[in-house]
């Protein structure tokens, strides 16, 4: 016997409250639809037996208004439901200035983390208490999908590009990390700890742990040593477009589109520079596929971060 | 009883088995190189059943794995080599072909009063092609295997996985191309080969479904033949289309793959609800409830059907947007499928109905179609769907439909229609014991993984946290009972062959104009092509 | 109408019918049906093809949106004038086809034996298609243009460009490839209609192929026409007017 069971898992991040409600409204409304009908099946089946005498006179076999009736009130009713899920459902995708990133690589079969001072763990995530995260994950090899049953939220890890998804943690404690998408022989052990503690212990935990520079730092260091500087440094001789303050800007692009720059507009700069070339510019920069790694374009991108100087963004 | 108002003038009652089409010739090669429909129907019959036990053994395995938390069974690879083989052979070995290639082939010429299908030659080729391309999945499957999930989600089927999945893929394409033809088959003949005066709303429901289906199968097929070469391409060439590390976009994988397979859910659903639409009315003594709208019912889920598949990526890193609108679509593919459930039930009403076998099948199908139908709610509301996605709940939802109703009502129909196919009667003791045996089974194992998918429990673990056993332990036990419930038709059906009685012309006094030939059928159906005078359902329960 | 007996087992398999009116298959009522019936299930199948490019016009789309210049540069590596002739081939083999169901309609021996010829021109110019497009593809290989490890075009040192390329000729040989398995079914198709027109079985029982059949056929093969004539722009055209 599983002493530990849980029909309904802890409910451990705000929205997951908000989550168990419209899955118990859905199974109201639904458990009532089914037991409506199984009762009139099983009663016209019990009273209309055959051997029955009860009255079959003036049975119709058409009812153009039940018909409508019965097509228009489960649409009203579908659309209502409809509506709730897909405002929490937009809820969870929001760009948040406030919620800090939390930096996922997953590979065959692990899930590495590193926060924004530098900390990495592996296997383990730990999360402070009420404030809001945003987790900005990537995979070195398939498709993962970073799962964490207590919070309600799931999202895949895609190879090739980051993805994106926001929660806040509301209780402390231990929960369980699922890998959700088939990714090989080693799926099912591709589990892992969420850890969420209060932001006091949270802050301490941070800061303990191999003395190892923050992730801007690291991602500065790197952006030195690849070249970076050369050209998108002020007082560069080579015309390439400033990265100050970059993430979250409106950048124009040469094909006349406009777009925000996001970590994955970052990503595919640095890996793609064809693909989106700034208006002005002419398209000369190197590709950097196959020599940065995904933690470094991780710790690249944070550093540019930095140089926006997001007063907003949590402080370890 | 009343004799059901036949449509035409009733034939001479034969029941000489020398002029039935089984009799027209016992060698292999009369049954190898046959252009009979009803031949045809009964050589689909026999191979699908032998792929069924073949991904129900893949099952049993899974379960028995699984009835303890550790992965203690098979090794890691093998329990992903077991779920892919079964997926594999019950989507497209067994429920893909089950209803139109068995009961459509059989059935459809016979309810439209034709003499066969437009294209007989044709349709024999779709079997060797089916045959072929089950001969290939075989041959993975025993080469080592595939194990890449049926989804063959890339980029681990193209480039990390070390199975035979290029064989798989190949097979899987050949027997897509005996879909289509299938399909194409079934269109023309319904367009083209009624009987004098069947329009088009005189068909029997299980033509509208079957018609329906086969729209969907000339169409959405070649979108997973075509998936299934570039899959192919990508792993022997290294080109890159879906893999990142190649320029590729595996979310391209995902809307190519889902474009057909979301689709092929409803070839699946679609005959099983006209088979349904079949035996209800008849056990009932009533005309279907709502007969158009039921038709119309049948081609609105055909053609939503097409318009939904991105809610299998809701969670995929697909734009918000997108989410949105697949979200709407999806509910509204709900209707049509409720509005036939209403329609089943009012058939009920002020009926006179008795509890055959292929009534039980029928209205487990109902049933357990409904509850399948609704929890589809829960996956639909974006934000539901988010937790619940790649979960046990997600196996549970497909298999109350394709298992607890598409596979229900194929029993049915095979119930229903054995006397007309075989020309004996089965023992309604034991048919309505393993219906029973069937539903109680099915129930025990798949409601079970309901509450497994919310707590938490990902698909396609061989092992787990301790918490979620007990659930898993009820689960497998179901699967034993359902095991012996599918075990115990094989029988008794096997059986009837030999010792059960003759059977009339028309045992359940039904309408439709399969009933109006003798059991058997002589090998062109009809002695003269009947003309049609009135339209389906002429049941009456006003008197007994 | 009055209910005859059971089918007597000796009833014929082969084509029934009245005599004189029009020999049908058995599954048919009546000539008109199975000419209705064949010719619908040629349009049945063909909507059904249209299914299996139409993925493939898709990504091709995708990738002229995305990879403009790709595009562009990797259609200017294909044979333009191996492409254009053979695009005025297929136009005139389908002229005649159209001919020969033209001829097929006429009554007697010599519109027969004239139908088979106009089959087998059809057909023959249908290979002179499949002979130049092997002609093309050695040529793509021995210039490393086929996708995979191999792939090197001539003088573009740009991945991204390379990239984009690679996807174009992957398309390129897919949709071709495809082409050229369809237009080897329908040459088969003219041969052995031709043959059955050209000698037809002795006594009344089969007749041997029919106009109906030679129309089909025809119609098959525009349809093979139609896909090249949507091809050979989207393959060759592209990036050739300008620089």
């Amino acid at each position: 016997m599983s002493p530990d069971f849980h029909l309904l898992p802890q409910d451990a991040a705000v929205s997951a409250t908000r989550l168990d409600s419209l899955a118990l409204c859905l199974l109201l409304a639904t458990g009532i639809v089914a037991l409506v009908l199984l009762a009139m099946m099983i009663g016209f089946a019990i009273r209309y037996r055959a051997g029955s005498n009860a009255d079959r006179s003036g049975a119709r076999s058409q009812g153009r208004r039940l018909e409508i009736a019965w097509t228009v009130i489960p649409l009203l009713i579908f659309f209502g439901l409809y509506a709730w899920g897909a405002v929490d459902y937009i809820a969870l995708y929001r760009p948040d200035p406030a919620a800090t990133p939390i930096f996922v690589v997953a590979k065959q079969w692990m899930w590495t983390a590193e926060h924004r001072n530098g900390r990495r763990e592996i296997g383990q995530l730990h999360l402070p208490l009420g404030r809001p995260v945003r987790m900005v994950m990537t995979s070195q090899d398939a498709i993962h999908s970073f799962f964490v049953p207590a919070f309600r939220i799931k999202q895949d890890v895609v190879p090739g590009r980051y993805t994106s998804i926001a929660f806040t943690p509301s209780r402390a404690g231990e929960y369980q990390l699922f890998c959700a998408e088939y990714c090989g022989t080693d799926h099912a052990v591709m589990t892992g700890k969420v850890v969420v503690m209060p932001p006091a212990e949270f802050g301490r935990w941070l800061a303990e742990g191999p003395r190892q520079p923050g992730m801007a730092a690291r991602g500065f260091e790197l952006y030195r040593r690849y070249g970076c500087s050369g050209c998108h440094d002020a007082g560069a001789s080579v015309h390439a477009p400033s990265l100050e303050r970059l993430l979250g800007r409106r950048v124009h692009l040469q094909d006349g589109s406009e777009l925000t720059a996001d970590e994955a507009y970052l990503r595919d700069s640095i890996l793609e520079p064809r693909k989106a070339v700034v208006a002005g510019y002419a398209p000369i920069m190197p590709s950097f596929a196959g020599q940065v790694g995904e933690e470094d374009l991780l710790a690249i991108i944070e550093y540019i971060r930095e140089t926006g100087h997001d007063e907003r963004a949590e402080r370890p | 009883m009343t004799s059901a108002q036949s449509d035409l003038e009733l034939l001479e009652e034969d029941t000489s088995a020398a002029s039935s089409y089984l009799a027209e010739g016992y060698s292999l090669r009369s049954w190898l190189f046959t252009r009979d429909h009803k031949r045809i129907a009964l050589l689909y019959a026999v191979s699908i059943t032998l792929f069924f036990a073949l991904g129900g053994v893949a099952a049993a395995l899974i379960r028995l794995e699984l009835a303890t938390p550790q992965g203690d069974l098979v090794t890691a690879d093998t329990y992903n080599k077991l779920f892919t083989a079964h997926g594999v052979i019950m989507v497209w070995l067994f429920l893909i072909p089950s209803i139109p290639s068995v009961l459509g082939n059989f059935l459809m010429p016979l309810m439209i009063g034709a003499r066969d299908l437009a294209f007989p030659r044709l349709n024999l080729a779709s079997w060797y092609l089916y045959m072929a391309g089950g001969a290939l999945v075989l041959w993975a499957l025993l080469a080592g295997g595939v194990d890449t999930g049926w989804t063959f989600y890339t980029p681990f089927s193209t480039m990390f996985s070390n199975s035979h999945v290029t064989l798989a893929l190949l097979g899987v394409l050949v027997t897509g191309f005996s879909s289509i033809l299938t399909g194409l088959n079934f269109i023309v003949t319904v367009h083209t080969m009624r009987a004098p005066g069947m329009g088009w709303f005189r068909l029997p429901l299980f033509v509208w479904a079957n018609y329906a289906t086969s729209i969907i199968l000339v169409l959405a097929t070649p979108v997973l033949a075509m998936t299934l070469v570039l899959v192919a391409v990508e792993r022997l060439f290294q080109v890159g289309i879906f893999d990142p590390a190649l320029g590729g976009d595996p979310l391209l994988f995902q809307h190519l793959f889902w474009f057909y397979s979301h689709p092929a859910v409803y070839i699946m659903v679609l005959p099983a609800m006209g088979v349904a639409s079949e035996i209800i009315p008849c056990f009932a003594r009533r005309p279907v409830f709502g007969y158009r709208f039921m038709a119309y019912a049948i081609l609105a889920i055909a053609v939503i059907g097409f318009l939904v598949w991105g809610h299998h990526m809701f969670v995929s890193g697909q734009s918000v947007y997108a989410g949105m609108v697949f979200s709407l679509l999806s509910f509204m593919v709900a209707v049509p499928s409720a509005i036939k459930v209403f329609n089943w039930t009012a058939t009920l009403y002020k009926g006179r109905i008795t509890f055959p076998a292929p009534m039980l099948y029928a209205l487990g199908f109902v049933g357990l179609f409904t509850i399948g139908g609704l929890t589809g709610l829960f996956l639909a509301a974006l934000a539901l769907d988010v937790h619940l996605s790649d979960t046990y709940f997600v196996v549970a939802h497909f298999h109350y439909i394709m298992v607890g109703g598409s596979v229900m009502a194929y029993l049915g129909g095979i119930h229903f229609w054995w006397p007309k196919v075989t020309g004996r009667l089965y023992s309604e003791a034991w048919g309505r014991v393993a219906a029973l045996v069937i539903f109680a089974g099915f129930n025990l194992t798949f409601f079970p993984q309901y509450l497994l998918g919310y707590a938490g429990m990902p698909r396609r673990y061989h092992s787990y946290p301790e918490e979620f056993q007990l659930l898993h332990v009820l689960s497998s036990a179901g699967a034993v009972l359902l095991a012996v419930g599918y075990l115990m038709p094989l029988g008794y059906l096997a059986w009837s062959l030999r010792y059960g009685r003759r059977a009339p012309p028309n045992p359940w006094q039904a309408t439709g104009l399969e009933w109006q030939t003798a059991s058997p059928p002589p090998v062109h159906n009809f002695a003269q092509p009947p003309v049609v005078v009135r339209g389906p359902y002429a049941y009456t329960a006003d008197t007994p | 109408m009055s209910p005859s007996g059971p089918l007597h087992p000796d009833t014929p398999t082969s084509p029934i019918g009245t005599p004189g009116k029009g020999h049908h298959a058995e599954q048919f009522g009546s000539r008109e049906q199975q000419v209705f019936a064949r010719s619908f299930g040629m349009w049945v199948f063909i909507a059904s093809e249209f299914l299996f490019f139409g993925p493939l016009l898709f990504a091709y789309f995708y990738l002229r949106l995305h990879f403009p210049e790709a595009c562009a540069a990797a259609s200017r590596h294909t044979d333009f004038l191996a492409g254009t002739v053979n695009t005025a081939v297929l136009l005139t083999s389908s002229l005649l086809a159209a001919l020969a169901g033209h001829a097929a309609e006429a009554e007697g021996a010599g519109a027969r034996r004239r139908a088979a010829r106009l089959l087998v021109a059809t057909a023959a110019l249908g290979l002179v298609f499949l002979a130049l497009k092997g002609y093309e593809y050695h040529g793509e290989f021995a210039e490393h243009l086929f996708p995979g490890a191999g792939f090197r075009p001539e003088g573009v040192l740009d991945d991204r460009l390379r990239g984009g390329m690679e996807l174009f000729f992957l398309l390129y040989f897919l949709m071709t490839g495809l082409h050229a398995l369809h237009l080897s079914v329908g040459i088969g198709a003219c041969l052995w209609l031709a043959a059955g027109l050209r000698h037809p079985p002795e006594g009344g029982a089969d007749p041997g192929p029919d106009k109906e059949a030679v129309e089909l056929a025809g119609l098959y093969w525009h349809f093979v026409d139609v896909v090249w004539v949507f091809l050979y722009p989207l393959l060759y055209l592209v990036g050739r007017a300008g620089a």
